[in-house]
């Protein structure tokens, strides 16, 4: 991004100097109050009870105890809820971009009847409030027997980002040159060939930010998970660490270690991919 | 040479599994809402039809338009928040000197769950050692408030970490659309003499419009069916001081087991969503003209 700074353009005169303090004041005031909390909790995070409930919330820990990240992950089962929504993002992720992917395709690439039927289909579902759909959702798992079965999950996840995932992927598609697929039809490639060998390939780009908002999607959520799985064995961290405070309800240093444990694998991505992931958020909700 | 791309049964290979997961899976559950508020149902055994019982029973329960009226104050109060996020985004997007570290940072709380935000919430608001108390006492205010066991302000309580999950995201979409605005307009402003209150007012803001109409409709919508932090920060409470429809609805199914008045329930919330959608964008565009 081009750094020309307008406000310099002209001479500084000590008015503009004090405007700029302001604007610079409010900005730093919005960064503390939405970083401060998240410092917060993972000095807490080290903390022990004593240090919790007998001292200043703001002081740092005498010697930060690591342990309460052991604890948690071996003591509070965290470790199984941790590797089951790893897994289940990563089918959920790689299921809704195949199906998200053939979809586009279709709709921007073939000929057919029906296709604004089809678009509408979806773009409405986007709308619909997925708590609407929980009772009778239960049911059908219930009568299929997937009721605490990972694979309720997994459907859910795929089918409920469906359509904000060709959302974004449509606009992609639009923009795309089509020059080289027409060149293939023209030797005679068959249809799969040119999605998988020309298409797919070239909307890489589109496909990385999109994996990026569903993994984020699939890790935080709560409700079906809360909804659907009953045995500990099948449960996600979202709602593992939900369980986990509950049991554990006066270790602070236990509780905040659980909670930094869940947040962190998107912090990580997020500190190399911060641009890609906001790109994919504005991309995201706009279009809707 | 056409042929190839109008081969049907690819279009069927590409286009069915995806139709057919998004028409079980979400059309025919939400028909089925519809149709299940009008059982007496427990969830398991029969269903027994009582016609429009459970919807009359709706209609003048208090509780539930008491969680509706939570729910309407939660939409109220996001999209009064987003001029705020207006304002933070003007400021950015002046080409201020490390805007873009800025807006990184203020999309950080949307990442997380809705449950960590709550339970780093529950510890934030405890009134004995959370961070907002310590800080009252240490400025010598001996009265501190009870946050979310106060069932005055549990309510109020509650927005609070709402707007820190989402201030972020709506600052990003509304950076994206001003910084889009074409500059020749901004420059043509300033030489006409026109200084940077009135070149937000009159010319940034007037041209985002279609993008703050999309921001208020996903404001409200999604204050209306919000669910998931609310529903672990209070569970509703203390009494029903926090109930929002969709905490109502989950108690009702999967708490006591109505599934028939949980799916009327549900079933509102479906009507009031999509009625709240179509009534902004009638609203908006009418302001327009």
């Amino acid at each position: 991004m081009k750094e020309k700074k307008i406000l310099d353009s002209k001479p500084r005169s000590p008015l503009r100097q004090i405007a700029m303090g302001i604007l610079y004041f409010i900005l730093v005031v919005v960064a503390l109050l939405q970083l401060y909390p998240l410092v917060w909790l993972f000095l807490l995070s080290l903390k022990t009870n004593q240090e919790v409930f007998g001292m200043s919330p703001f002081a740092l820990p005498k010697s930060p105890r690591w342990e309460n990240y052991i604890n948690a992950w071996f003591d509070g089962g965290i470790n199984q809820y941790f590797f089951n929504s790893v897994w289940y993002t990563i089918v959920a992720v790689v299921l809704t971009l195949i199906l998200a992917s053939f979809v586009t395709f279709a709709l921007t690439r073939m000929e057919w009847k029906f296709k604004g039927v089809v678009l509408a289909l979806f773009m409405i579902a986007y709308m619909i409030p997925l708590h609407s759909t929980l009772i009778p959702l239960f049911n059908i798992y219930n009568k299929m027997n997937l009721i605490d079965n990972p694979v309720s999950i997994i459907l859910s996840y795929t089918t409920f980002n469906l359509p904000i995932t060709i959302m974004i992927l449509l606009g992609f598609y639009q923009s795309l040159p089509r020059e080289i697929e027409e060149a293939a039809v023209m030797d005679g490639c068959s249809v799969h060939r040119i999605f998988f060998r020309i298409t797919l390939p070239m909307t890489a780009p589109v496909l990385a930010t999109t994996a990026i908002i569903n993994m984020i999607y699939n890790w935080n959520e709560f409700v079906f998970v809360n909804t659907f799985i009953s045995s500990e064995k099948w449960k996600t961290i979202t709602v593992g660490v939900n369980n986990f405070v509950g049991q554990y309800l006066t270790d602070w240093g236990a509780i905040g270690a659980t909670l930094v444990i869940s947040i962190l694998p998107i912090l990580i991505v997020y500190l190399f991919l911060s641009d890609r992931i906001i790109e994919g958020l504005v991309a995201g909700s706009v279009k809707g | 040479m056409k042929n190839v791309m109008s081969n049907k049964t690819a279009i069927i290979l590409y286009v069915l599994p995806s139709l057919l997961l998004v028409l079980f899976l979400i059309y025919i559950p939400i028909a089925l809402t519809g149709y299940y508020g009008l059982m007496d149902w427990s969830g398991v055994g029969q269903m027994k039809f009582i016609g429009l019982e459970n919807y009359k029973k709706l209609i003048h329960d208090k509780l539930f338009w008491e969680s509706t009226w939570h729910s309407v104050l939660l939409a109220l109060f996001s999209v009064l928040s987003l001029i705020g996020y207006l304002i933070v985004s003007l400021i950015l997007a002046s080409k201020i000197k490390g805007g873009n570290l800025f807006r990184k940072i203020y999309i950080i709380p949307m990442l997380m769950s809705s449950v960590a935000i709550a339970q780093l919430w529950i510890k934030i608001f405890d009134p004995m050692n959370g961070l907002i108390n310590s800080l009252l006492s240490m400025f010598g205010i001996k009265e501190t408030p009870l946050w979310l066991a106060d069932p005055d302000m549990a309510l109020y309580s509650v927005f609070i970490p709402i707007v820190w999950q989402y201030a972020g995201f709506y600052i990003i979409i509304m950076y994206a659309a001003l910084i889009n605005v074409p500059q020749e307009l901004i420059e043509a402003a300033r030489i006409d003499g026109a200084n940077a209150f009135q070149i937000a007012y009159k010319i940034k803001v007037p041209l985002i419009s279609g993008v703050l109409k999309v921001l208020v409709i996903l404001a409200v919508v999604g204050s209306l069916k919000y669910f998931d932090l609310i529903y672990v920060m209070t569970g509703g409470g203390p009494g029903h001081a926090t109930e929002v429809i969709a905490s109502y609805m989950y108690k009702e199914a999967f708490g006591k087991f109505n599934f028939g008045y949980g799916s009327a329930i549900g079933f509102g919330l479906l009507i009031l969503s999509m009625g709240a959608t179509w009534m902004i964008q009638k609203m908006l565009r009418v302001n327009q003209e």
